[in-house]
């Protein structure tokens, strides 16, 4: 992901890197273990691009309706240097903002590098924290450590200074009706912007400060009801921080899943890219579906070897840690003997089939 | 999810071919249930695209909303939605069934029917929630006046998404819900929140098996989505190009009937799915308390019905006290509809036999005469001797009953390898021998269980003017106000 890296550079081929977007982060709290996507998201890889080059396109298209609808609910509330965000923190959210002053920091002199922007992104936030200067830093490019390696975020957050602190501003196009919204966007959008506080807080640390001066409650900006106007939800993303801090601790080294690799291994478009794909192992979950582009490919390999994780994690968890649907089926008729740590899940099968032959007996009009 | 609905999952994927989760049909369905198919606009909250509505298979209307970011239009279109809904309503209540007098003599009636919604999965049920939330409070004079019929079909709406919320309640169904409560597929939760998958492993189209059928329902062009949300793809390359020629021929029929024909396409498929569903659910028999609990949805529509002209629409959020009662009331329908299904379906009692609060097996002693002796007056306790291989987990002393005639009540006396004693405690008569057939004979199979319907009483709460202090005091009354009528809708 960074330029001390070859040796991911190098699984990219002649690819240019992709930087850590929602989706991944999304994909990397939801499932940690899976090696194959830690790989390919810390190398950079356009994981969308190999998805559609094995035949199994990742089913995340936008519909332009939504599209539009976001942008010009955005552009709306960023109309004028934030008016609109700023009428409503100063009125809902009764925030004493007096001065305002806006940076953009999505490009920099002409140019789009993420170095310099980087760069720029920590100065101008040092001076923030020092002088108290500024209020509204829009587009910042953050970094984060992930699996030992730098990667860069790049949040369309706008991060907001008062009384001294850091918030977290999100701006989102879902409705909230009746001060409610859809429970899995507004999960969705508090775990992306555990991401950015999290990234944050590290970035005051290594500038010298309290990480504390980031604040845990960040400001969720959608439409109210059914219009157009903005409305701002404080949000307190302490438990999805803590989520996060975990997950990333417990993230298997990318270091250690490389090592285990052969030396020429890479994800270039060709015949043997299945082959390479198949060689990190993964750990596929229907939740996949909802935030990796790979997952198509990894459910058909899970079911194509009867994975029981392919039917949903609630099932592999019931079935205490049998992996495959052959030797669950093979330890509930009984023709399996268990080994002793699956021997009150082979129990439990038995009992499950038993009952279950029974009473669709008993229905069939034959009771015994 | 139980080991057993596992195992129902891993034999069906083993087989290709979903596998029952239930051996009677747990819903009511009428003889004509309105289905309804919406679609909505991607991106936004309730901004309506079309639905395709109908109570026979062979007489679908298809309403389109030509520009859904235009207002009068979406109004249009809901008041032409309202005039087909509200009418349903008012022809399927039939006949009314008078009723003994209340406690205080009121007069009670209860209509002999009631209407039934169907839509194909949850979005649609959340769509039709957010559509009555967006038009009930609507004002019907003033600058923003809307059809009469458009905040009636939004209390309407509302009201049956309320119910849907009610466990065991057949007012309102999702598709994909019904299927899944009578039916394991080989695939997981996710997935069976397609349709048209679902459908493909209980009932595949013919030559292709489960797994074949779901794969191609999840080809969005082979088989469009079944909505709210439309196809990514549709939505760029037909839908918007579509939208767009109508708007720029300033509305002229050739462009509007070149956009209806692109979203019959995408909706026609799931209008099918829905009516063969409903046919794979009518060749189930239904179960013994289905009709129990169809009448008290016909209570509930009897009293929205009679009382709507005196009701304002139902408030944003619900007061404390409606709150509180409406929470017990779920909770005493839920308990309520758990023991009912596991009484009518031993499928379902299955469950609770390897959970362990029931055991079944062959009798294998039995006492019928005897008496207790011990008290006063003696009492007819007979004894009972059950062999099961069921993982019991239920405490010597616990109240049972029997899974097929609940009336007989038994009593935990002891448990030793592989046998239960029972002492029966009632359902037996009133004298001090049995009456005949009501005590199970060695050799017969039984099941007994904990569960009970209606273990919990009705609470009471206080009045809308009595809520307590804690609670934020009695709250304001309702009034209608010109914000509420003239809200934005964009």
């Amino acid at each position: 992901m960074t330029e001390t890296a070859p040796d991911l550079d190098r699984l990219r081929g002649d690819a240019p890197p992709r930087n850590h977007d929602a989706r991944t982060i999304a994909a990397l709290t939801a499932n940690p273990g899976c090696a194959r996507r830690g790989l390919m998201d810390a190398a950079g890889v356009d994981k969308d691009a190999v998805a559609r080059h094995l035949g199994f396109p990742a089913p995340f298209g936008q519909s332009q309706f939504a599209i539009t609808r976001g942008n010009a609910f955005e552009a709306q509330v960023k109309a004028d240097g934030c008016a609109e965000l700023l009428t409503l923190l100063r009125e809902r959210l009764g925030l004493d903002v007096a001065e305002v002053a806006y940076d953009d920091l999505e490009v920099v002199a002409g140019n789009e590098g993420r170095e310099l922007r980087h760069t720029r992104t920590r100065r101008l936030l040092a001076r923030a924290l020092e002088t108290g200067e500024g209020t509204l830093f829009d587009h910042p490019l953050l970094r984060l450590e992930i699996a030992g390696r730098l990667a860069y975020l790049e949040p369309d957050v706008i991060a907001f200074q008062v009384r001294g602190r850091l918030h977290v501003i999100e701006i989102k196009s879902f409705a909230v009706v009746d001060g409610q919204a859809e429970p899995e966007q507004v999960a969705a959008a508090a775990r992306q912007s555990a991401v950015y506080v999290l990234a944050l807080r590290r970035l005051a640390a290594e500038l010298g400060h309290d990480p504390g001066r980031v604040s845990h409650e960040v400001f969720l900006v959608c439409p109210e009801n059914f219009s157009n106007r903005p409305t701002a939800t404080p949000l307190d993303v302490r438990p999805q921080l803590a989520v996060l801090e975990r997950q990333l601790a417990r993230l298997t080294r990318v270091d250690a899943i490389l090592e285990a690799l052969p030396g020429d291994l890479v994800f270039e478009p060709g015949d043997a890219l299945a082959e390479s794909v198949r060689a990190v192992e993964a750990r596929y979950a229907p939740e996949c579906m909802a935030g990796c582009e790979m997952a198509l490919f990894c459910r058909d390999e899970a079911r194509a070897c009867g994975a029981t994780g392919a039917l949903g994690r609630s099932i592999r968890d019931d079935l205490g840690g049998v992996d495959t649907i052959a030797t669950a089926l093979a330890l509930a008729d009984g023709s399996l003997h268990p080994s002793d740590d699956l021997a009150e899940t082979a129990a439990q099968l038995r009992a499950a089939a038993r009952l279950r032959d029974e009473a669709l007996l008993a229905a069939r009009g034959g009771a015994a | 999810m139980s080991v057993l609905s596992s195992l129902a999952r891993l034999r069906a994927a083993s087989t290709g071919a979903a596998e029952p989760l239930a051996t009677v049909r747990h819903c009511h369905l009428v003889d004509a249930p309105l289905v309804l198919v919406p679609l909505k606009l991607s991106g936004e909250a309730a901004a309506p695209l079309a639905v395709m509505l109908g109570a026979a298979p062979d007489d679908a209307t298809l309403l389109v909303v030509p520009q859904p970011r235009n207002r009068d239009l979406r109004f249009a279109f809901a008041a032409d939605l309202a005039k087909l809904v509200l009418n349903h309503i008012e022809t399927s209540h039939g006949s009314v069934e008078e009723l003994p007098p209340g406690k205080e003599g009121e007069e009670r009636i209860r209509y002999g029917n009631a209407p039934q919604l169907l839509v194909p999965n949850r979005g649609g049920v959340a769509f039709l929630r957010l559509l009555g939330r967006s038009t009930r409070f609507r004002g019907t004079e003033g600058p923003y006046a809307v059809d009469p019929a458009v905040p009636v079909l939004g209390r309407w709406l509302t009201w049956f998404a309320e119910r849907h919320d009610h466990p065991g309640s057949s007012l309102l169904h999702a598709m994909t819900e019904l299927l899944r409560l009578h039916w394991a597929t080989g695939q997981s939760s996710l997935e069976d929140g397609n349709l048209a998958a679902l459908l493909g492993w209980i009932d595949p189209p013919d030559g292709l098996d489960g797994p074949s059928a779901a794969a191609r329902a999840e080809d969005p062009v082979a088989c469009p989505p079944a909505g709210p949300t439309t196809d990514p793809s549709f939505d760029n390359e037909v839908l918007a190009p579509a939208i767009a020629a109508y708007h720029e021929s300033h509305g002229d029929p050739r462009a509007l009937e070149r956009l209806r024909a692109a979203v019959h396409g995408q909706v026609a498929p799931t209008w099918e799915l829905m009516w063969r569903a409903v046919g794979v659910l009518r060749a189930l028999p239904e179960g013994a308390s289905v009709p129990g609990r169809w009448e008290r949805d016909r209570d509930a529509f009897t009293y929205y019905h009679q009382t709507f002209g005196e009701a304002y629409p139902q408030a944003r959020r619900d007061p404390p006290v409606r709150a509180a009662r409406r929470l017990h009331d779920l909770e005493r329908a839920q308990d309520a509809y758990d023991a009912q299904r596991a009484f009518d379906d031993p499928l379902v009692m299955a469950e609770h036999r390897l959970s362990g609060q029931a055991f079944g097996g062959l009798v294998t002693e039995c006492e019928p005469d005897r008496l207790d002796e011990t008290g006063k007056r003696p009492k007819l306790r007979p004894l009972l001797r059950i062999g099961t291989e069921d993982p019991v987990r239920l405490d010597p002393g616990t109240v049972v009953c029997n899974a097929a005639r609940p009336a007989l009540k038994g009593r935990i006396v002891e448990f030793d390898g592989g046998g239960v004693l029972l002492e029966l405690t009632g359902g037996m008569g009133r004298r001090l021998t049995a009456e005949p057939g009501t005590v199970p004979g060695v050799g017969e199979r039984v099941c007994f269980t904990s569960l009970s319907e209606g273990s919990w009483g009705a609470a009471r709460f206080p009045d809308r003017e009595d809520t307590p202090w804690t609670h934020g005091g009695p709250p304001a009354e309702y009034v209608p106000t010109d914000e509420d009528a003239e809200e934005d809708w964009s």
